[in-house]
């Protein structure tokens, strides 16, 4: 059994638009949405900016039942939420149904449940007050909460999975959706991931001394990848989503196909030979891309795009110089990379399923988006591929197959290989 | 502050409506109203009305009393005993 896998629905709340449409909008205008925070330079942060997405908290009156927003409080999963069931409306579905819908899972990823709640709940605790805590605090420090959330309100019967790996979270959230569908385990599976990145979690990575503080007054121009003047990322916060579905089961409800998951593969570099905790393997970076690319059927030569993972760290180089490898292809013969970090920042566990909608919309409507903040690119980059591979405006341009992969921290990585839709496979 | 039976069904609609999504039975709820059965309140808000209710009256109510307070007529049943323990 080996099922063909389409995206059919798409949904997304990042730091540049919220909803698909102002995102598509602001990714090929090369729209940034990264800003100066006060309260950062008051907590004495080395770095004060961030990528926040413009949501409007009450909208969820319309995404959840009057009673589970009441006591709704952990702004992961409301991004989560609305990031979700865009998606599902989006590939035509309703929000209501009384069976539950056997054949549709989910998987849906993230870092940790609300810190700011379980702030909250440890202050009542440690007051000799939990039994003022109330019902609704669990669910949403639980780490599934988010999955609960969205499987509970679209009534999804199948498996139901929350995933965590660090930064690859939403890749492999991806890629798991895609891989039950391919085995026939489930005709569709909803899937995305989400991040809110509040003080508490800023703090911690403020801490390792790895973000970008050098722009606290130039928040735009802050996070920089591949640029030589790269000097750490900038986390931000939202959420992506897919619903994937069997090709037949598609076709048969005459879905509108975005595009197709052609293959993709996630494995750890085990930590050994250059990868820890923290910093990416070399090793299992490319044998990850290849088997990607080996599962795909395709040939490397036929990938259109890269859309890294490159945060504007000094793993960058090494980042390009991994995909070289891996496909065997350098300076001109480069396909066009692009880093959509350089507009939105890192969003940790969210990035993979941000990035991975950018991905789908560049296939949807033929065009690569900048590259912002790219004025002057790494002199160790431009070694191994040609300056013009760096685009840094919008490139209209025929984008038929599209590589995008993350790597996390305990050296976990996830590629996934995209295609434009082609009916006769 | 001595309350009535009626004074305390409208001061618990308040109490009540963030739980139920059927505001027209919640106005017409009557001493036999059950909570779960009729106005449809998952068993596990139960407890966050318990909370809301003790900070609204300033009352404490024990976990024994808290599994009495099936109906509405139960739950003023509870709310004036610990009023007037307050007295």
């Amino acid at each position: 059994m080996n099922h063909r896998v389409v995206i059919t629905g798409l949904g997304v709340v990042s730091p540049n638009g919220v909803g698909v449409r102002d995102f598509l909008h602001s990714i090929q205008n090369g729209v940034s949405g990264i800003k100066f925070i006060p309260e950062y330079e008051r907590l004495n942060f080395n770095c004060q900016v961030t990528g926040m997405p413009p949501f409007e908290w009450n909208q969820l009156k319309n995404y959840i039942s009057e009673v589970s927003f009441n006591g709704l409080k952990a702004i992961g999963i409301g991004y989560g939420i609305k990031a979700a069931l865009d998606a599902w409306t989006d590939a035509g579905n309703n929000i209501i149904s009384e069976e539950p819908h056997w054949e549709t899972g989910c998987v849906f990823g993230n870092s940790v449940g609300d810190s700011e709640v379980i702030k909250n709940a440890i202050a009542r605790i440690d007051a000799g007050e939990a039994k003022k805590i109330g019902s609704r605090v669990v669910e949403q420090f639980m780490n599934s909460g988010v999955t609960a959330y969205i499987s509970g309100r679209l009534g999804l019967g199948n498996r139901v999975i929350t995933n965590s790996a660090a930064c690859a979270t939403g890749t492999q959230a991806i890629l798991m959706g895609y891989e039950y569908i391919k085995q026939g385990l489930a005709k569709r599976m909803l899937v995305g991931s989400t991040e809110h990145i509040d003080t508490y979690i800023f703090g911690t990575f403020d801490s390792m001394r790895i973000l970008a503080r050098k722009f606290n007054h130039l928040p735009e121009q802050a996070s920089r990848p591949m640029s030589a003047t790269a000097c750490g990322f900038v986390p931000g916060s939202g959420s992506g989503a897919l619903v994937l579905e069997q090709l037949d089961y598609a076709l048969e409800r005459n879905a509108t196909i975005y595009a197709e998951i052609v293959g993709g593969a996630s494995n750890s570099g085990g930590q050994r030979f250059g990868g820890t905790m923290t910093a990416p393997g070399s090793k299992g970076i490319i044998k990850c891309i290849a088997e990607a690319i080996g599962n795909s059927n395709i040939s490397a030569k036929s990938i259109d795009l890269i859309c890294g993972h490159l945060t504007a760290t000094a793993a960058d180089p090494l980042e390009i110089q991994n995909w070289g490898e891996a496909l065997d292809r350098k300076d001109d013969n480069f396909p066009l990379i692009n880093s959509l970090k350089s507009m939105i920042g890192h969003c940790l566990s969210a990035a993979g399923s941000i990035e991975a909608v950018a991905a789908v919309l560049q296939i949807v409507h033929q065009f690569v988006h900048p590259n912002i903040n790219l004025e002057d690119p790494d002199p160790e980059i431009l070694k191994m591929i040609n300056t013009n591979k760096l685009p840094t405006t919008m490139v209209k341009k025929e984008i038929n197959i599209v590589a995008k992969a993350n790597f996390g921290f305990g050296d976990i990585n996830t590629c996934i290989i995209f295609s434009k839709y082609n009916d006769n496979g | 502050m001595i309350m009535d039976r009626q004074e305390i069904i409208d001061e618990l609609k308040k109490v009540l409506a963030p739980y139920t999504e059927d505001k027209e039975l919640l106005d017409g709820i009557n001493e036999q109203t059950n909570l779960i059965t009729d106005l449809k309140i998952n068993s596990a808000n139960l407890v966050d009305i318990i909370i809301d209710a003790e900070s609204k009256y300033n009352i404490e109510i024990d976990l024994d009393s808290a599994e009495k307070m099936i109906n509405v007529g139960s739950c003023i049943d509870v709310i004036v005993e610990k009023m007037n323990l307050k007295m």
